[in-house]
Order: C-alpha cells, then sequence, then structure tokens
C-alpha cells in the first residue's frame, strides 16, 4: 500500500518553507501534495519518494507526523468517464474518500489518484477497484517513479 | 444636588463614633469567631483568647490576617461559626483550582446585608420610582442576588431578568420603562452596539442610572456609558468573600466610592511587607466583615490595589472613600466579568494527554467583549493524522475549559514547540484588551 506523509502544520507564513527545508536537506523527492486547512492549522499531505526517511527528518525536527495508508489509483487510459467508474467502485464497497488529488506520473505521462479512505485495506477493495479497469498501485511503484 | 440617605444616624456619623462602633463589633466578631476551630487556633497563636484582648481599633493589628487559602482549605464548612439550621443562604465563587470559597448568611445577615446594598442604591439617588432592570447573573454569584434584594428594600420595581438575551433586555427595558441598570459596563457598551439592530435608540429608553460592575473599568468608559446613554453611572466595588456587592459605592456626587465603615473595616496594606499604608498610598486593601455571624472573616486579604481618600464628601457621609481598583496583587483575569485564575486554564490543559505542556493565554476584544483564546500545542506521539480527531480534540479541551472556567474560549491548536518558551517564568498571559 502506498503511504502518505501527514504532517501538522501551522497556517502562517513560513511554515511550509520549514517543511520544504528538511525535504531537501534530505534530498527527498516530491511526487504529489496538498494541503487541507483548518484555520489556525492545516495538514499537509505528501507522497514522497522515501516516506520513511522523510517522516524521520520532520519528526527529528520536531513535526507531529505520521505515515497513512492511501490509495494510489491508476487508469489504463485517460478517458471520460474514469472517475465515474471509479466511484462506482468505491461505492459498490460503500467506501468514504476523505480526501483527494492527483498528479501526472513523469514516467508515462500517466494520471494518478491518490486517495484517503477510512479503511484502504479492507478485504476485497482492491480487487474492486481491479474489476472496474484500475490498478492500485504498491508503495514500491509509486515511489519508483 | 439632592441628597438622600438610607440611615442618615449612621451614613453622616463622626468618625470618632464610626470606630467606637467598629470596636464593639470586632469584639463580637472576635467572640464569634472563636467559635470555630480553626480561628480558635489561629487566634491563640496571636495571644487572642477573648473579646477583651480587643480594647481599641489599634488591636485590629493583633489579628492576623486570612487569604482565599484559607477558606478553600477549610471548605466547606470550617468557618462556619453558627448552627446550620440558622444559614438561610449559601453563595460560593466558582472554584479555583476545584474548590470554591464559599459563604454563609444568617437571616440577620442577610438583613444586614441588604440593607447595606439599599444604602448604597439610595446613595444614588434611587427611590421607589425607579424601575430596576437587574442584567447580572443570579445564582450562586452574589452581584445578581445581592442586589435584587437591596432593590426590593428600596422599593423600587425590580425586573429580574440576568444577564444575556440582548434583544429581549432592550424591549424589556422599554416596555417596562426601566430607569436603572445594573449591568457590567461591557455588556452596557454591547447593548449599545446592538440597539441599532432592534431599531432603538437610547433617547427611546428611559434610562437614568446604571450601576457598574464585576470588572474592572477606566474612568473613560464610565464617562463614555454616561454620554452614549445620556446617564449616570455609578461605581461600586464589592468581593463575594465579603458577602458581595455592598461593600463601598459612589454617592451622587460619583468620587470615588464610600466604604460602609460602620460594617466593614478598611485597611491598606503594603502586599509585601503587611504594614498599614496611611491614606492616599496605593496598596492591597484588606477587609474586615463586621456584621456578618454565620461565617466570620477578618483582615481578608482581598488582592485588590487601591487607595482611600480620607477628605469629607460634599454628600456629608463621613465613610471614607475607596479609588477604583487600580490591579492585582495576584494574577487573577476578569473576563466578561468572570475571575478566572491562569491556573485553572493550566490544570485543563495538562490533563489532555493529546497537548503538550506548553500554553498561552491571550485576551483580546471582539467588539466590546471580551474574547479568550487558550492556544495549545499538540503532542507529536499522539498525532494520527486524523482531521476528525484534531477537531474532536479541539472540541473536548473548549468543553472542558467552559465546565471549569464558565466562559467559552476559543481553542487553537499549535505545532509542538511552536509557541514561545519564556526562560525563567514563563510568561503565559498576553493582554491585549484595550483598558476600557
Amino acid at each position: 500500500m502506498a503511504k502518505q506523509l501527514t504532517i501538522f502544520m501551522e497556517n502562517r507564513p513560513g511554515r511550509m518553507k520549514s517543511i520544504s527545508d528538511v525535504l531537501l536537506e534530505n534530498n527527498l523527492n516530491i511526487w504529489a501534495f496538498t494541503i487541507q486547512d483548518r484555520g489556525e492549522f492545516g495538514l499537509m499531505k505528501l507522497i514522497v519518494d522515501k516516506p520513511e526517511k522523510a517522516q524521520l527528518a520532520l519528526a527529528d525536527c520536531g513535526f507531529a507526523c505520521v505515515l497513512k495508508d492511501v490509495l494510489a489509483v491508476t487508469a489504463e487510459k485517460d478517458q471520460p468517464g474514469n472517475l465515474d467508474k471509479l466511484t462506482t467502485a468505491l461505492l459498490e464497497k460503500g467506501v468514504n474518500v476523505k480526501d483527494a488529488y492527483g498528479f501526472v506520473s513523469p514516467k508515462d505521462r500517466q494520471g494518478i489518484c491518490l486517495m484517503e479512505v477510512d479503511n484502504p485495506n479492507d478485504l476485497g477493495l482492491e480487487e474492486t477497484i481491479a474489476a472496474h479497469g484500475f490498478t492500485l498501485l504498491t508503495g514500491k511503484e509509486l515511489y519508483e517513479l | 444636588m439632592d441628597i438622600t440617605y438610607w440611615n442618615k444616624d449612621i451614613e453622616t456619623m463622626d468618625r470618632s463614633a464610626i470606630e467606637a462602633l467598629q470596636v464593639k463589633r470586632l469584639r463580637e466578631l472576635v467572640d464569634q469567631s472563636l467559635k470555630t476551630e480553626f480561628y480558635k487556633k489561629r487566634l491563640s497563636r496571636a495571644g487572642i483568647t477573648s473579646a477583651d484582648d480587643i480594647q481599641s481599633l489599634d488591636d485590629l493589628r493583633r489579628l492576623p490576617f486570612n487569604v482565599k487559602d484559607d477558606l478553600r482549605q477549610n471548605f466547606p464548612t470550617g468557618l462556619l461559626a453558627v448552627d446550620m439550621r440558622q444559614v438561610v443562604r449559601v453563595h460560593s465563587s466558582s472554584g479555583t483550582t476545584g474548590i470554591p470559597t464559599v459563604i454563609y448568611l444568617t437571616q440577620q445577615d442577610m438583613d444586614n446585608w441588604t440593607n447595606l446594598i439599599a444604602r448604597s442604591i439610595v446613595a444614588t439617588g434611587c427611590c421607589q420610582d425607579d424601575v430596576f432592570q437587574n442584567m447580572m447573573t443570579y445564582g450562586l454569584f452574589t452581584g445578581g442576588l445581592g442586589l435584587h434584594y437591596g432593590a426590593e428594600r428600596v422599593g423600587m420595581t425590580v425586573i429580574p431578568v440576568g444577564g444575556g438575551n440582548t434583544q429581549r433586555q432592550v424591549q424589556i427595558m422599554k416596555d417596562f420603562k426601566t430607569t436603572v441598570l445594573h449591568v457590567t459596563p461591557s455588556y452596557l457598551l454591547h447593548i449599545h452596539s446592538k440597539l441599532e439592530n432592534f431599531n432603538t435608540e437610547p433617547n427611546d429608553l428611559y434610562l437614568k442610572k446604571a450601576f457598574l460592575g464585576a470588572e474592572p473599568y477606566s474612568e473613560n468608559t464610565c464617562l463614555k456609558l454616561e454620554e452614549l446613554y445620556g446617564i449616570d453611572a455609578y461605581n461600586s466595588y464589592g468581593l463575594s468573600e465579603m458577602n458581595g456587592p455592598g461593600v463601598a459605592f459612589e454617592c451622587v456626587y460619583k468620587q470615588d466610592m464610600h466604604v460602609w465603615e460602620d460594617a466593614y473595616i478598611l485597611e491598606i496594606i503594603d502586599p509585601e511587607t503587611g504594614e498599614s499604608l496611611p491614606d492616599g498610598e496605593k496598596g492591597e486593601v484588606v477587609l474586615t466583615n463586621l456584621v456578618r455571624s454565620a461565617m466570620p472573616l477578618f483582615r481578608y486579604r482581598t488582592r485588590d490595589l487601591a487607595f482611600v481618600h480620607p477628605e469629607p464628601c460634599p454628600c456629608g457621609r463621613t465613610h471614607r472613600r475607596l479609588s477604583r481598583i487600580l490591579g492585582r496583587t495576584d494574577d487573577m483575569l476578569i473576563i466578561n466579568g468572570v475571575n478566572v485564575f491562569p491556573s485553572q486554564i493550566e490544570e485543563v490543559v495538562m490533563a489532555v494527554p493529546e497537548v503538550g505542556t506548553n500554553y498561552l493565554i491571550h485576551l483580546s476584544k471582539q467588539g466590546t467583549l471580551d474574547r479568550l483564546t487558550v492556544k495549545v500545542e499538540i503532542y507529536a506521539k499522539m498525532f494520527t493524522g486524523n482531521m476528525k480527531e484534531l477537531d474532536a480534540l479541539k472540541k473536548k479541551i473548549t468543553e472542558k475549559l467552559r465546565a471549569s472556567i464558565t466562559i467559552n474560549p476559543h481553542v487553537e491548536l499549535h505545532e509542538p514547540g511552536a509557541l514561545p518558551h519564556s526562560e525563567g517564568k514563563a510568561k503565559r498571559v498576553f493582554d491585549e484588551r484595550e483598558q476600557l
């Protein structure tokens, strides 16, 4: 399962830079990120090439951060109706999406959708998604793009 | 100016007669105190075993001071000097560290207190023609019920509306042609800012006077309120340990507050050394309640800072006047009229495992009302990355704080280590309220 790095971050100038500084110092590459804002604070969510290393480096600098399993879904072909198919698969399993974002793979220009759901390791979820024509990337596949 | 008195003989008594009355009542107080184990021990250590040890007012200084902690340690009945069957009223402060301070009154004590408040009200020129709208909180807080009983005793028409619900307050002021309010200055300012919403102008009201209390405010706020509403505003002073309101009140001249010295002995001391200070010098207010038998309390250190005006007042009252309260000797905060100690907030914060040990208390103004913000750091080891849990954490801290300090705080979550750590004694309170 792919890992997302979730970091607690105060909502004021300079806090994002303090995170990117740590990532740069450790030569970590960012595939995608998003921010969920909640007033005086927010959560920064990152997909990086070495999530464990990133977590340790940030925790060393005092950040509250955790690794969470997320779904990294990719489709065979970019075409209309992909999201509809994916949401059909999720609905079949009764999965609620808490957060979602995406990026384009630098390797083959494929779109990759990242989704935070309540129970990403639910039995049969991967099969259901695959049955609708999607691929669920493993962590390794994702980090080595 | 028209001067009216509730009890002219007492209010205009010679100083020597006041002092003689104080000595007589102080002797009774000592006798009454000796009925409790706590005072018996404390007084005997000071060499006092009966009223005969008090022969003059100078002997007052032989009595030890009492402080708030003495009340807490004797909670609930350690200072009760009468049978509980004689007690007709209990009042209590919010518990600062979990233990509230409580006072008891007999029927006679209630009469004494009510008469002092009636005297205060009449000193401002009120009479039974007035309609009195009491906007203070009722319940265990002494301010609401205290003025209520006093105003009834004067014969005013009393509307016991209590605090809050601005629209209803304004409607009642119009419906019943309220002439006198009892209110915190910040709430009276707040009402003014809302009048427009209710299509009301100050001129549509019948107000003549307001008794301001429960929180400190400046002379400028007083003047501003008088101008905004076209009223006379009167400062008052009291604290629950001394029964509440009715300790000191401004007369029609509004040049600081007469302390009713037949009922209270007023001292101003140097808070560092405990030495008495002469009139005119700023120091800690120390009070002795001479007219409460259920729960004697003498030489009580209020922690309020003020000074005494000894000059005679043009109103003819001989009771000395106390300046407005100029500050505190401790770190007590007054937030929208509620007394809050930073330690209360600390206790709540420290008991929440998901947050760290550093916190900040930030006070600001939202309109005319105080806004309390409590900033805490999240604890990295308990962080799960789940927004719902962070929302729940915030709510939990907010509710625990509200239960402890009775006011609704705004809670902010911060990164671990983000709040300034001060060296030495941490500065955790940032009060950015403009002085009202």
